[in-house]
């Protein structure tokens, strides 16, 4: 069907990234050498290579660690607060003028809409920046005391890269600790300019060490014995993981994992908007998040028409190059990940529901999955339980509030869920009820710095954002 | 899109559907409240997204020539005088003198006094007079005032007449004498289409406006209109979305087509494409069309030359290359 109103391309330019052939590890405020073995990053929606990365080895993570420590206990924990705060604010001040050079490498390395890291992902990094800044100095007024930990050894995902590694590292220079990150492998480019960004604000080195690599160099920071605490943002497998490999050691963690967030429409919601945040729950990112709205709970007496609309709205999402201003919907990040949506998505087949997506041109090269639907789902089916962590929603009814809280707990994940209803007591009733860290009221994937982030039961444990966020990196009010 | 305008221009001030409904004075508000409400934040959210729209090329130079044949290029001043209806009527026929390819707006908007020099002047170009009926901007006069007034607009020669409701009945709940208001505007019109005027900015809720949609609509309005201009604020883009949310729904249900034309404020060919996008995404492309979608506005059509020239050129012309009328 074509349509009169066809909107021409509107590619947003990457004359403005510099992408260099290969990069190396980020140590003491230099680039070095790695030890491991190099990888490529591509970028998904084209496939085509985008530059060669070195690997931490087991030595290089040392080496980083070190950097951290000596950073750490020669310059970073004597400063005052208020000095730390300058530095703090002079990255967030940097990642707001190369805002566009940071969403377009955003965008390139992960393939999601330019639109998205453009709007959300690099403000809302800056405001991470800017909001713990202004902590640095007011600590002991934060009831976790103001003694920071040590080093910090991060791992985090690539559904969104800059602004993980921001949750990370802003609380955590913030209360005065120093850090080893480790971007994902798939998307380790906006982390490494960052690295240039700390050298740009002439952070004193080793306070900011950034080691690329895969599942080794991941373990390697984790089990390093000079690492004082670990923050992982990823799998609830490789959380069960991390957990077991610090167990009975001094290191303090935090984890955050996956989810199957319910999104509950009652019939009295605003449907129009409801809609909206539908969409907005599981299509934002392609799903590729840890907190999406996966689920969704319809009461039965607007099923109909909430699928009608859904559709409806579902046909108008604008898939394909993640650097058109237009697009709504990106590349899924990897070959792997999009195997996975797929093999889930037979799954639901199989077993019974109701596969519908929009009908979409994709484009032949690189990694890309339609927006589905699938109705007809029971709790029973596998697509209601494990997280896909793609652009695929599966549908479920219910009749009572009771029922829609039984169904939307009962999951071994607890990180989000949505309510949607125009009376202000259900939605009272129901955030007390629902087992999730994150409850949504009228919205969905909202994310702000100063409110605190995290989940239930294998969701993960410790919040990160607002107040509650420097409790990760703080020796506590008695220490 | 023909056999649906045919069924909808011929169509009697209420459909059958909705005999229940407008059947009582408590059916008719126990339907408007029951309608999904609009959540005030969510709205705003989605109107802002659409607005970042990026219309480029192909595309830009499309949309400005849509948004040119959709203007009612309006004058509503106390001031007015017959040499300025005349003129503002010319340059409706032929708004870019320099280019013969530049197409005309659709309607000129006048008081009721000066459709007849409108008419003269228009003659069989093709593009319409609206007149503006009903005790406009306020709308406070007695019903027969109101009825006399479009009656004596539409004789003078009156395409479409854009009446206004009367704000303080449907304020104050008495949903059915705003509904009875419309349909017998609505016979007065006779043949001429009939624009019903919100005045948004004095309804002031989302919920309200789509109250005010849906009591239109069954009424029989061919058009829903969010302002007079004379009120701030006057058009805006969330509230033309829950207008758009409105006749979509209306067709759903209906399968009848009802017009939105958002007036006041819109002055830049910027604006203008964003509400085309929001047309294009909420109501669907059958709307993007003079008979579906107008923009209420008297400085915008200047924008949307300039723009046009830059597009054909490749260069921007100072304003003073564009009429003033």
């Amino acid at each position: 069907m074509t349509n009169i109103f066809e909107y021409a391309p509107a590619p947003e330019s990457r004359a403005i990234v510099d992408i260099k052939p290969s990069y190396g590890l980020f140590i003491n405020g230099e680039f070095v050498d790695g030890h491991g073995t190099s990888f490529k990053t591509i970028n998904p929606a084209t496939e085509e290579v985008l530059a060669e990365v070195a690997e931490a080895s087991d030595a290089d993570v040392d080496e980083a660690v070190r950097a951290a420590r000596r950073a750490y206990t020669r310059v970073w924990s004597r400063m005052s607060g208020a000095e730390r705060a300058k530095y703090l604010y002079r990255i967030a001040r940097i990642i707001q003028e190369r805002g566009r050079e940071l969403a377009v490498l955003e965008s390139i390395d992960n393939g999601k809409p330019i639109k998205e890291s453009r709007d959300v992902d690099i403000p809302v990094v800056a405001a991470h920046f800017f909001y713990y800044a202004g902590w640095a100095d007011k600590l002991e007024h934060s009831g976790y005391g103001s003694t920071p930990l040590g080093v910090a050894g991060q791992v985090i995902p690539w559904n969104f890269p800059l602004l993980m590694l921001a949750w990370k590292i802003a609380p955590a220079l913030a209360c005065g600790n120093t850090v080893v990150l480790k971007p994902a492998e798939t998307t380790p480019l906006t982390a490494l300019l960052f690295a240039e960004i700390c050298q740009q604000a002439d952070l004193p080195p080793g306070v900011v060490n950034i080691v690329t690599g895969a599942g080794d160099t991941g373990r390697a920071i984790v089990a390093h014995p000079d690492v004082d605490k670990v923050a992982f943002t990823g799998s609830t497998e490789v959380g069960k993981a991390i957990a077991r490999a610090v167990a009975g050691t001094e290191k303090k963690v935090t984890l955050e994992l996956g989810g199957k967030a319910a999104n509950i429409v009652f019939d009295d919601a605003p449907l129009d908007q409801a809609i909206e945040g539908i969409v907005n729950g599981i299509f934002f990112n392609q799903g590729h998040v840890c907190c999406a709205g996966s689920r969704l709970l319809v009461q039965e007496s607007v099923a109909d028409e909430v699928m009608t609309r859904l559709k409806r709205r579902m046909s108008t999402l604008r898939v394909g190059d993640p650097l058109d201003k237009n697009t709504d919907v990106g590349a899924i990040n990897s070959a792997e990940q999009l195997a996975k949506i797929r093999e889930l998505s037979q799954i639901g087949e199989d077993e019974g529901a109701e596969r519908w997506s929009t009908p979409c041109d994709l484009p032949s090269k690189g990694f890309w999955f339609e927006p589905t639907v699938f109705t007809g789902v029971s709790q029973a089916h596998r697509i209601a339980r494990e997280e896909i962590f793609g652009p695929v929603l599966s549908v479920l009814t219910f009749r009572t509030p009771s029922e829609a809280v039984e169904k939307a707990n009962n999951t071994p994940f607890g990180l989000s869920a949505g309510v949607w209803t125009d009376k202000g007591s259900r939605i009272l009733s129901m955030a007390n009820k629902l087992r999730a860290g994150v409850v949504w009221a009228n919205t969905f994937n909202k994310f702000d710095p100063t409110s605190p982030f995290g989940g239930y039961k294998e969701s993960g444990y410790g919040r990160e954002g607002g107040r509650h966020g420097l409790e990760a990196y703080l020796k506590g009010a008695d220490a | 899109m023909t056999a649906t305008s045919t069924s909808t221009a011929s169509s009697a001030s209420s459909h059958g559907a909705f005999d229940d409904i407008v059947g009582s004075d408590s059916s008719l508000r126990r339907f408007l409240h029951g309608l999904p409400g609009v959540d005030q934040v969510g709205c705003e959210a989605r109107a802002a997204g659409l607005a970042t729209r990026s219309i480029k090329t192909t595309a830009k130079a499309f949309a400005i020539d849509l948004a040119i044949r959709m203007v009612d290029l309006t004058t509503l001043e106390g001031q007015d005088t017959h040499g300025k209806v005349r003129a503002l009527a010319s340059k409706a026929m032929r708004p870019d003198p320099a280019d013969p390819t530049c197409p005309a707006t659709a309607a000129v908007c006048v008081y009721p006094d000066m459709v007849a020099t409108a008419k003269q002047t228009l003659g069989d170009s093709g593009v319409n007079v609206a007149a503006v009926a009903t005790a406009f901007p306020s709308g406070r006069a007695a019903m027969d005032i109101k009825l006399a007034d479009t009656r004596d607009a539409v004789e003078a020669g009156a395409d479409e007449i854009d009446m206004v409701i009367d704000r303080g009945a449907f304020l104050s709940g008495r949903y059915m004498d705003v509904y009875e208001e419309i349909a017998q505007v609505k016979q007065a019109c006779g043949d001429a289409h009939l624009k019903v005027i919100f005045e948004t900015g004095e309804l002031q809720t989302y919920d309200n406006v789509r109250r005010a949609s849906w009591l239109a609509m069954m009424a029989g309005g061919h058009f829903i209109k969010t302002s007079t201009g004379k009120v701030q604020p006057a058009a805006t883009l969330p509230v033309t979305l829950i207008m758009l949310e409105a006749v979509r729904d209306f067709r759903e249900q209906t399968g009848q087509m009802v017009g939105v034309k958002p007036a006041g404020g819109i002055k830049t060919t910027k604006d203008a494409i964003k509400y085309l996008v929001m047309v294009n995404e909420i109501a669907g492309p059958d709307w993007l069309d003079p008979d579906w979608f107008r923009f209420g506005a008297s400085t915008l059509l200047n924008d949307l030359l300039m723009q046009r020239t830059k597009m054909t050129t490749g260069r921007y012309s100072g304003p003073d290359y564009f009429t003033l009328d």
